[in-house]
């Protein structure tokens, strides 16, 4: 093995760094997430099942992979767009609009679960209008939504950004040049491009969210059957010291965001490979530099 | 030799300011944080009297169930102070740092105060909430915690059972229907009994909070009195939340002494005019007949005479799948 992997890398320093990631990342991740396990195994099979397919359980599953997947798609459609124009306009407080897009990672998640529900609950500054129109936001599924939406919204805008900063304009007024209307230059130049980025960053989003704890329990209403996410779930099972159905919902937690996870990133690698195969014959060459003056 | 000397010297140096200092872990729950304080302050002045001892008492607060969890899984308390005996019973229980009759060593059920359940209305009491059957009339909306996660909503949760229970007529079977309809006028289900407090007072949702007594004081001192009031039910439970030292670790620290002492400081006349002020009922006669104006009347149960313990309510009550859980079950 030893010398296959030394003929196919050049770098030197290759079997160090491998086995300080295996080792690392064994510490971090396998030997937490495998006590997971073995906790959850000490459940017989009727028992785990009992425990795992609990019509309360079902419903938490539901609603946190459902509004995940809502919140995800939401950063998706405005992190682009957020980035688009983080990256393309500037304007007046631009600087102080990007370092705004972080605030969500640093904000301890109790804290923004706290001020969001004093916005959007029946007597806040926006609840109270929601409401007007009969709309329920704090207490609600719709509240965890918000929630997840809130704390997932760097993700997309992180990892598009620096994707959008490196594309080349030319491309662009290159197809404009080539009679391309504006949706044919987004569509067929610039998102392509970007996509891969953006499905990452979608699929950031979407884990985050999966996990969150600390601002959904305050705005959700944590109602049985309705607004309780599954972390919620974990939590109550484990204040009964309940600590094998604990690990036992925490198992099918774990089991498919994996299997979601590497979905997307199957995915995500079928799709650029096929736009690879699909863009390299007819793309503009590397070289040939259209001069921007004939574009204008 | 010299070296073995110096280190020796150390060594001792290090073991007299030992002796003359210690520190104590008291690991409590969320409304105890402000009784605490004060206790610790005056508990230290009373050791130093005695013994010439520094003591330094750190205090920890968060949900009971939480607080039991982190000692089971190794957080070194000298002392816990919970809300409940279960949880306690847990430590005993899951961890074996403690005898399993722990509730016998200290007066009283090793409960040196108690508290009450009482309801926590907004001013002028629109929604005319009198007594728990108001509770269950339809449109009234309740705040309480889950019981699942919560200490304190469990005695809200037994309380209401009582008093459906002691109605003229009442059996078991109605006691199950009345928390039903109670908590179907729960819109909202904190995890915590704080939680609670900040859905009521800040967020003003619900016409009543189910609380503890010491907590709707605590609101009504720091809201104000034009903002809420306090309605007391004309019967309620008999809070009574445990102390204990945790043997294992006070064996293991050499701090048996102090801790022991620490908890039975809050049963003389000073530990329980500290109680007092901080709004938890008393055991001592004396001090309860002093602040005898402080505290209403009502009614109170036991869990132990109702329920016959933590033991079978919480297997019966709490655990998943028993009674609560089948308030929420699809059909119900």
């Amino acid at each position: 093995m030893a010398i296959v992997f030394k003929k196919r890398s050049i770098l030197p320093g290759f079997g160090m760094t491998l086995g300080f990631t295996v080792s690392y990342l064994c510490l971090i991740v396998l030997i937490p997430l495998s006590a997971t396990f073995l906790k959850a195994a000490t459940l017989t099979w009727p028992r785990f099942w009992h425990v795992i397919s609990d019509p309360r359980a079902l419903a938490s599953y539901r609603i946190t992979f459902g509004a995940s997947l809502i919140a995800a798609l939401i950063n998706l459609v405005f992190g682009l767009l957020v980035a688009w124009v983080l990256v393309r306009y500037t304007f007046p407080g631009r600087r102080i609009v990007d370092s705004l897009v972080d605030l969500p990672f640093a904000l301890p998640t109790a804290v923004a679960g706290i001020a969001l529900t004093a916005i959007y609950s029946s007597h806040g500054w926006v609840g109270r209008y929601l409401e007007m129109i009969g709309i329920k936001a704090a207490y609600s599924p719709l509240g965890i939504v918000i929630a997840l939406t809130f704390i997932g919204l760097p993700f997309v805008v992180r990892t598009v950004q620096p994707v959008l900063e490196d594309l080349d304009k030319d491309m662009e007024e290159a197809a404009a040049s080539l009679g391309a209307n504006r949706f044919q230059v987004f569509s067929k130049v610039i998102l392509p491009a970007i996509w891969p980025a953006a499905l990452t960053g979608f699929t950031m989003a979407f884990a985050r969210a999966i996990g969150e704890y600390g601002s959904v329990v305050f705005i959700s209403g944590n109602m049985p059957m309705r607004t309780e996410i599954t972390p919620l779930l974990i939590i109550t099972k484990l204040d009964q010291y309940d600590y094998a159905g604990a690990t036992a919902i925490a198992v099918v937690m774990l089991v498919a965001s994996f299997v979601l996870l590497l979905t997307i990133n199957l995915l995500q690698r079928w799709s650029s490979k096929a736009q690879r195969a699909q863009s390299s014959p007819d793309s503009v060459a590397p070289g040939i530099h259209l001069d921007p003056i004939y574009v204008q | 030799m010299k070296k073995i000397a110096i280190i020796l010297g150390l060594i001792l140096a290090f073991s007299i300011q030992g002796l003359a200092q210690v520190t104590l872990l008291n690991v409590s729950y969320d409304p105890t944080r402000e009784l605490y304080q004060d206790y610790n302050a005056a508990f230290a002045k009373y050791w130093k009297a005695k013994t010439g001892q520094d003591v330094t008492i750190q205090q920890s607060h968060s949900g009971s169930s939480k607080q039991a969890r982190a000692v089971i899984d190794g957080l070194q308390a000298d002392v816990v102070t919970l809300a409940l005996a279960y949880d306690i019973d847990a430590i005993s229980q899951n961890a074996g740092l403690l005898p399993a009759d722990w509730q016998k060593r200290l007066p009283q059920n090793s409960t040196p105060y108690t508290s009450t359940i009482v309801f926590l209305v907004r001013k002028g009491n629109p929604k005319k909430i009198k007594d728990w059957d108001d509770l269950v009339r339809p449109g009234v909306s309740v705040i309480t915690p889950s019981p699942k996660t919560s200490g304190g909503a469990r005695w809200n949760y037994l309380a209401a059972w009582a008093y459906a229970l002691q109605q003229p007529g009442g059996t078991e079977a109605k006691a199950q229907d009345f928390v039903k309809r109670l908590y179907k006028n729960v819109p909202v289900l904190d995890s915590g009994a704080r939680g609670a407090t900040t859905t009521f007072a800040q967020r003003e949702i619900g016409d009543v909070l189910i609380a503890w007594e010491n907590e709707a004081f605590l609101s009504i001192k720091e809201l104000g009195a034009d903002k809420v009031e306090m309605v007391v039910p004309s019967m309620s439970i008999l809070a009574e939340p445990p102390v204990s030292i945790v043997d294992k670790v006070v064996d293991k620290k050499g701090t048996r002494a102090v801790a022991q002492a620490y908890l039975e400081y809050l049963y003389t006349p000073e530990g329980q005019e500290i109680v007092a002020r901080n709004y938890y009922r008393p055991r001592l006669e004396a001090v309860a007949k002093k602040y005898a104006s402080t505290f209403p009347k009502i009614k109170l149960v036991t869990i132990d005479e109702v329920f016959g313990g933590w033991q079978k309510a919480q297997k019966t009550h709490f655990a998943d799948g028993a009674i609560f859980d089948q308030i929420y079950q699809p059909g119900n």
